[in-house]
């Protein structure tokens, strides 16, 4: 199994890592007995316009490679817009995955259609 | 960048004296050894030296050692071997839950076939009870199987005991040895063992190529027809190089057996004192002291083991894990959820094997580095101690499904 430069790049030096000020959507999903949790943040403005992201990984390096670049991906877009993405928007980012941590990089997708769902839930009340 | 290797348990660097020992067997000595020419009679010859250097590191008859293709085929062979001979006395074999997949796999493929497999488990530090043995032994018992060290956290099983309690039964008794060959001393004539699994690469010696020793007068049946190699007992043209190369090494391992594991032990020991001392949240798996001498096994909590081993690589260090993630399923290493630790907790295993080449420079650093990915990848991750794992809040995702 070989990861590739782009994964190995995300690996080592993640962007936004950490948690993001003022974050009004949170999403995190996954199972420890698994292997991975993922959770994201997210700092949405009024008009529905992604301004930052960060995330939070317990994974393997693919798992830390998918946050890291997931959340590149979706800063500055609408949620609409990152709603939409999908993990094979991530591996192709990513240069490609080895076939047993593809499912690393649904979790990133996943876990930012939750943190916009619990952005939503959170702005209805 | 400098290598440090501390993946002994996976497998060992040749020897360069068993490297030069083989060489001439894949040049000049290229005979078929049941050939009855020069060519032939020389190639049999080295053959027959090498059984007897194996023979000397386990102080067993000559006739006593085959060899096969490897460990594996050797826990194959040991164990089908004696189901099928012996079926018509009973179907019931004892083992554990921590084997070598070799022996756990074609435990569960006998299953299938009408046989009964009873797993010992074993203690928070992976010792089989006594007790337990005793009561699994049944009328019907033909085969216990129980490896002597083992291979991800170390611990050492009581064979010497165990064989008293089997032999008493008059059961036979496999020992899978593959991990304990050149770190603990193995007499079989000490030990009451029947069957005994080698393997030469985790001795310093080339992949592929295996022994199992079986004690004159066991009933066995063959696993590998054809023709009438290693006294008709395991067919197949000998590989006479690589023998050459195990007989080599095992001579070797056998004459330096009390210093590497003094070294191993001494680094051992620092290494485990550093990381246990420099590093907060973290365990050590498998028995205090009654381990290998080059292993150490630790669980790091909130982070998980392959994120561990890639940092590692990076800084030159070669490690592994009981991680899925490296294991190419979602389930982390049968052996740590057996020492009944929690499915996250066993994905932040981390095993380091000394060699006997190992410094206590490789050791230091390795210990500095530790602490550094440990604090980063932890402030990367979701649970702390206020947020522990079983606590944290997921959802099953799709692809979780089993």
């Amino acid at each position: 199994m070989e990861y590739t430069d782009v994964v190995m790049e995300n690996f080592t030096c993640p962007k936004h890592v950490g948690e993001v000020e003022g974050a009004n959507g949170i999403g995190q999903v996954g199972s420890p007995a698994c292997g991975d949790i993922m959770k994201i943040f997210l700092k949405i403005n009024d008009d529905d316009i992604i301004e930052d992201a960060s995330f939070k990984t317990f994974g393997c390096g693919a798992a830390v490679a998918s946050s890291s670049m997931a959340t590149d991906m979706i800063i500055g877009k609408s949620i609409e817009e990152a709603a939409k993405l999908t993990n094979s928007d991530v591996v192709d980012a990513l240069g490609g995955l080895p076939d047993v941590k593809i499912h690393c990089s649904v979790l990133a997708a996943e876990a930012i259609q939750a943190a916009i769902e619990d952005y939503k839930k959170n702005k209805k009340k | 960048m400098k290598r440090i290797y501390l993946d002994h348990a996976a497998t060992t660097p040749i020897d360069p004296i068993v490297l030069e020992a083989m060489l001439p067997s894949l040049t000049g000595n290229y005979g078929n050894p049941s050939s009855i020419y020069v060519e032939g009679r020389a190639a049999k010859k080295s053959i027959e030296a090498a059984r007897l250097q194996i023979a000397t590191a386990i102080n067993a008859d000559t006739r006593e050692i085959y060899f096969t293709g490897s460990g594996s085929e050797a826990d194959n062979w040991a164990i089908k071997g004696i189901a099928m001979k012996n079926q018509a006395k009973g179907k019931h074999i004892i083992s554990t839950t921590i084997e070598h997949h070799a022996v756990l796999h074609t435990c569960q493929y006998l299953e299938k076939q009408g046989f009964e497999v009873t797993y010992l488990p074993v203690d928070e530090n992976g010792l089989i009870s006594l007790d337990d043995l005793k009561k699994a032994i049944r009328k019907d018992t033909i085969l216990v199987s129980i490896m002597f060290a083992n291979n991800e956290i170390g611990t050492i099983e009581p064979i010497k005991a165990i064989g008293e309690i089997v032999k008493e039964k008059g059961i036979i008794f496999h020992t899978d040895a593959v991990q304990a060959l050149g770190n603990i001393p193995i007499d079989v004539k000490d030990l009451n063992v029947d069957l005994i699994s080698l393997s030469a690469h985790k001795i310093y010696g080339p992949k592929g190529i295996g022994v199992l020793y079986i004690r004159k007068g066991v009933p066995i049946d063959n696993l590998i027809h054809g023709g009438a190699q290693e006294r008709k007992k395991r067919a197949g043209t000998e590989n006479t190089a690589e023998i050459v190369a195990f007989g080599k090494a095992a001579e070797l391992a056998n004459q330096h057996l009390e210093e590497n594991a003094i070294h191993m032990k001494t680094l051992r020991d620092v290494l485990i004192k550093g990381v246990m001392e420099k590093i907060p949240q973290v365990r050590l798996n498998g028995h205090p002291q009654q381990r290998l001498p080059g292993n150490a096994n630790f669980c790091f909590d909130y982070i998980e083991g392959e994120s561990i081993l890639l940092s590692l690589d990076i800084i030159g260090v070669a490690g592994s894990s009981g991680s899925a993630c490296t294991s190419g399923s979602l389930d982390p290493s049968h052996v740590l959820l057996a020492i009944g630790l929690p499915a996250g907790v066993a994905h932040g295993s981390l095993r380091l094997s000394i060699g006997k080449s190992t410094t206590l420079e490789d050791i230091n650093y390795v210990v500095d580095n530790l602490v550094v990915i440990i604090e980063r990848l932890r402030k990367m991750s979701p649970i702390n101690a206020e947020c522990p794992i079983d606590d944290a809040v997921f959802e099953k995702a799709d692809h979780h499904k089993h």
